[in-house]
């Protein structure tokens, strides 16, 4: 398999799959059920949702191991098991996509806040993440991907741990920012800005943003990382925000509404694109159609 | 510049060495602890709400501000057990069950100790029978619940039909919030407010108490 950075310098569009929780739901997790906790119990779970992903055409397929820091999954007891839980999640789906897509270790944030305004110290959350992605990678995940944060220490923490454990292993890093009056800030007040140089500095191969609210203000994030940074960026938007209708959840967006948005993404020079909370294969295939359409392939 | 004044704006700067020490020098100067807690510590605290509000300020100065609330709060606490004078209420928060999210709640605590409120967190993954188990036995007066997930939200009302059905909602008022909850979703479940921030939260709470 070609790499993925070479492929992305010369200009490729890739596509990354959509919600993993979403659909852990669907197929039987319960509410206070550890996420991960399904990776040694049912690992056959992980196989069917990244084959929906792959079967809609992503060229790249995370594993469920958002929560797999051994800080976060502590809360669950479940410390002690982070090397297995991780391991089992990059096995799971390298047995489905082999080498017809990337497997990309997920991490996210360890719930935890540092000093001087939390309790954490850096080394404490620095060893968490060496830990999850010392598996990933061992387990031979082909890329780290640090999503979802909010304070730009934890994520560069992750991202250096990322670095140490594997030089050589591609990087993305993602952070989620909410649109105030005043622009684009996560809710620990980082701005695009100050994301895109603490995340090159720590030695991200891509950056960009996932999760927040709506792809309409991803193309506006987009831009300004645009602006701030010459590496390839990614998006992973959420279908909107949550809302309820009559009892049940419900995102706005539609695959539709989100691929044709998706390719302004592109026109703003996003290179990977993808999906969070809210969509589903069928989001992610109607992307692969836009993008094979706009690359004529 | 007076004491209270400097208490509020030391607060609002997060300087809780420095809001222990004024709170010290105010008792000295036979301030009443009442008034420095209403015109100093959540004097400053409201203006620290407002301004996370306006995403002027975030997450870190609010947690640094709270820290520097506390401080003062801790100078004055005997004296006001002394003085007697009434807290607002007691309310219980927690995230409900099958749900670990918690910065969201967390702020909430935090906002509402920094009006006056005594807040009793009953953490994540709260089940619905102990949301209401300690709201008796603490005679507390709001139930505060977060959810972040679509499928724990129904835990919401749950709590709401425990407490109709043991009578306590009269005197017990429930308030909940996060990600995907709404105003509609309240009035479909039957709590009574729904806050849609920290800082709408506590505007919230205090008018469910009858209180400014």
């Amino acid at each position: 398999m070609k790499q993925l950075l070479e492929r992305l310098t010369t200009g490729e569009i890739l596509v990354a799959d959509g919600a993993m929780g979403t659909l852990l739901f669907h197929k039987g997790l319960k509410p206070g059920d550890c996420p991960e906790s399904v990776n040694l119990a049912r690992p056959e779970i992980m196989e069917e949702i990244a084959g929906s992903y792959l079967a809609a055409g992503a060229d790249i397929v995370q594993t469920n191991t958002f929560g797999g820091s051994s800080l976060k999954l502590a809360a669950y007891a479940l410390g002690e098991a982070a090397e297995e839980i991780n391991r089992n999640a990059v096995t799971a789906v390298r047995k489905v996509v082999g080498e017809r897509a990337y497997v990309s270790g997920s991490c996210g944030p360890t719930g935890k806040i540092l000093k001087p305004y939390g309790d954490a110290d850096p080394e404490e959350l620095y060893d968490s993440f060496h830990k999850q992605i010392q598996a990933l990678v061992s387990a031979g995940a082909d890329c780290v991907c640090v999503e979802t944060m909010v304070d730009v220490k934890e994520a560069t923490l992750a991202v250096r741990a990322a670095k140490e454990v594997s030089s050589g292993t591609p990087v993305m890093a993602t952070m989620t920012f909410d649109a105030t009056a005043r622009g684009f800030y996560t809710i620990m007040g980082v701005d695009i800005k100050q994301a895109a140089s603490g995340l090159e500095e720590a030695g991200a191969d891509v950056v960009g943003s996932n999760c927040g609210n709506g792809i309409e203000n991803m193309i506006k994030i987009a831009r300004e990382f645009r602006e701030c940074t010459g590496l390839p960026l990614i998006i992973q938007s959420n279908a909107g925000m949550p809302e309820t209708k009559d009892g049940a959840t419900v995102y706005r967006e539609t695959p539709e509404f989100m691929a044709d948005r998706a390719a302004e993404l592109i026109d703003t020079g996003v290179s990977i694109i993808g999906g969070c909370c809210g969509t589903t294969p069928k989001h992610t295939a109607a992307m692969r159609k836009m993008v094979d359409t706009l690359t004529k392939r | 510049m007076d004491i209270l004044t400097r208490i509020s704006d030391t607060l609002i700067g997060g300087d809780d060495e420095n809001v222990a020490r004024l709170t010290r020098q105010a008792i000295d100067q036979g301030i009443p602890a009442k008034d420095i807690l209403d015109r100093g510590l959540i004097g400053g605290m409201n203006t620290v709400g407002e301004r996370f509000k306006v995403h002027e300020i975030f997450l870190p100065e609010v947690l640094l501000s709270a820290r520097a609330m506390h401080a003062g709060l801790d100078e004055i606490k005997p004296l006001l057990i002394r003085d007697g004078v009434p807290s607002r209420g007691k309310v219980i928060i927690g995230s409900v069950q099958g749900d670990l999210h918690d910065i969201g709640k967390n702020l909430v605590g935090i906002m509402l100790k920094g009006a006056a409120f005594e807040v009793i967190d009953l953490g994540n993954d709260v089940a619905p029978e102990s949301f209401v188990e300690t709201a008796t036995r603490e005679n507390a007066v709001i139930i505060g619940m977060s959810a972040l997930l679509t499928t724990t939200m129904p835990m919401m009302g749950s709590v709401v039909n425990l407490v109709r059905e043991q009578g306590l909602g009269d005197r017990l008022k429930i308030i909940i919030g996060g990600a995907p909850v709404s105003e509609e979703y309240a009035r479909q479940i039957g709590a009574d407010a729904y806050g849609f921030d920290a800082a709408n939260a506590v505007d919230r709470v205090k008018s469910l108490v009858g209180v400014n």
